[in-house]
């Protein structure tokens, strides 16, 4: 069943700059919905580097990169974005024409959105688990290979090969183990960054005898594909052996992939999607890039720029929005009105009267 | 100046002339190899990955236990795997043979 949503504009993608365009349309009166593949909103911040300080955001000395999250959420929480995490925005479909632009989009979870205008800020694309350059590992991907965990079921009695030193790694394999029919997790060394608790407890099956702890890399599979026979794993004194199983779950973590964006006919340069620098708008009317993943000359990728860029790309995707509408040019440390949408002055029928 | 030299995934090797203070990231993507640095050292993105050869492999600092943590997120580390973001290259490194990683998908 897919579920309908109409709204004013899609942003695809939650990173820094599709949360500060929330913003910059907020105070146009203009309802955004937002998708991001990631479970959690921040993008780049908050998935590569949380606690990392940022030293360039203006008017902040330094701050960390969910500090800045956290910050941007309780700014654009006047304007009550709704956010669909954990979906992938997969087709993107222009409806009207250059004056009215209209757009369905659809998620790979079967949600789809009529829209009058589309934000892209997928910075460096979707976030999606890095793949080993193992030879052939395609031709067992979901046969033999997973790099997620959708049913745990489906794992019951097999042999499985667990690789990676992270929570990741470490919470499969202890999930996965009282109905694996064995369990071995690999890893490139004897030491890991996972919770401690994790680590003993996988340690204690191990000296159990209920696993297996090996050390070395994956470098190659065997069996008819897609029947996954066996892993060749390697040491670090370059020997290899091998290790039976039907299933290699392997934990490498994420990477930013390009994605569906490619086939939205927005003639990409080099993976990026070229705009006008006057309100960063794409070759198709109503369909907008900023941040990251937009292109034009003299292109910075940095937060601030991506800000920019969100503010221009609001005033345009006005006119789509409200096409008899005029727009005034406001600032919010003076215009009530804009901050009657932030929600800063209380109703002035409420106030009490003055002594 | 010195120079290091780095053998591509093509196995073809290739000598750089080499700035002092500069991280090896940097002087293999300033030569126009093909290695990315996404994060831009920042120790993130593992898009660095080398193989150094062996008789430099204690010449350099060993690894941080941020660039461990990091390379445990790499499929095909070996024995003599660093991130070359890490490795700031001086005078006495002058010589260092480093082989670029396979890139995953
Ligand atoms: C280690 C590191 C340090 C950095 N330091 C700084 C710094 O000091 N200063 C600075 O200005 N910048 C810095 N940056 C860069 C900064 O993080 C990026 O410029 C910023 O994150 C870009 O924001 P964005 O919103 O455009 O994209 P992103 O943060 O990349 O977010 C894009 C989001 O879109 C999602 N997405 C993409 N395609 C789809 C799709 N089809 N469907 C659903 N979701 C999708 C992705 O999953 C992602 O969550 C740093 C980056 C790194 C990695
Ligand atoms: S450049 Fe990203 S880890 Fe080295």
């Amino acid at each position: 069943m897919s579920e309908r949503i109409e709204t004013d504009v899609v942003i695809v993608g939650a990173g820094p700059v599709g949360l500060f365009a929330v913003f910059e349309l907020g105070l146009l009166d203009i309802k955004a919905h937002l998708v991001d593949i990631l479970p959690k909103i921040g993008g780049q911040c908050a998935e590569l580097y949380p606690e990392k300080p940022i030293y360039d955001i203006p008017g902040f000395p330094v701050i960390t990169g969910q500090g800045l999250i956290d910050n941007l959420l309780r700014q654009i929480e006047p304007f009550k974005p709704t956010f669909h995490l954990g979906e992938m925005v997969e087709g993107l479909e222009s409806l009207g024409d250059a004056e009215h632009p209209r757009f369905r989009i659809t998620t790979d979870a079967g949600k789809v959105f009529e829209c009058k205008a589309v934000i892209v800020a997928a910075g460096g694309g979707s976030f999606q688990p890095k793949k080993p350059p193992i030879e052939r590992i395609d031709a067992y991907e979901n046969t033999g290979v997973f790099y997620a965990v959708r049913k745990m079921e489906a794992f019951r009695d097999k042999r499985i090969l667990i690789v990676g030193g992270g929570d990741s790694a470490l919470d499969w394999t202890l999930n996965l183990q009282p109905l694996a029919k064995h369990l071995t997790l690999l890893h490139r060394r004897d030491a890991f960054r996972a919770a401690p608790d994790s680590v003993n407890k996988m340690r204690a099956l191990v000296a159990a005898g209920a696993m297996d702890f090996e050390l070395g890399q994956v470098v190659g599979l065997k069996g008819p594909a897609p029947t996954l026979e066996a892993a060749v794993v390697r040491r670090d004194d370059g020997s290899t052996f091998e290790v039976p199983c039907e299933v290699l779950l392997p934990f490498f973590g994420l990477t930013m992939k390009l994605g569906p964006i490619a086939e939205w006919g927005l003639n990409l340069h080099e993976n990026l999607i070229p705009v006008d620098t006057e309100k960063f708008e794409t070759s198709t009317p109503g369909i907008f890039a900023i941040g990251d993943i937009n292109w034009y000359p003299g292109k910075l990728k940095l937060i601030l720029s991506g800000f920019h860029e969100a503010a221009l790309a609001a005033q345009k995707a006005h006119r789509y929005v409200y096409p008899e509408k005029k727009l005034l040019f406001q600032y919010t440390t003076s215009s009530t009105s804009l901050q009657k949408k932030l929600g800063v002055v209380p109703d002035t029928r409420k106030q009490p009267e003055a002594v | 100046m010195g120079v290091i030299h780095v053998i591509d995934r093509d196995g073809e090797r290739h000598t750089l002339e080499a700035l002092e203070g500069w991280r090896v990231m940097e002087i293999i993507r300033d030569w126009n190899l093909p290695l990315s640095g996404a994060c831009g050292g920042a120790c993130e993105c593992g898009t660095c990955h080398v193989f150094v050869s062996e008789p430099w492999l204690d010449k350099l600092h060993p690894a941080t236990e941020e660039e461990e943590g990091r390379l445990d997120m790499l499929p095909l580390t070996r024995k003599n795997s660093r991130l070359a973001c890490q490795i700031l290259y001086e005078p006495e490194l002058d010589g260092l043979e480093v082989t670029l990683a396979p890139v995953s998908g």
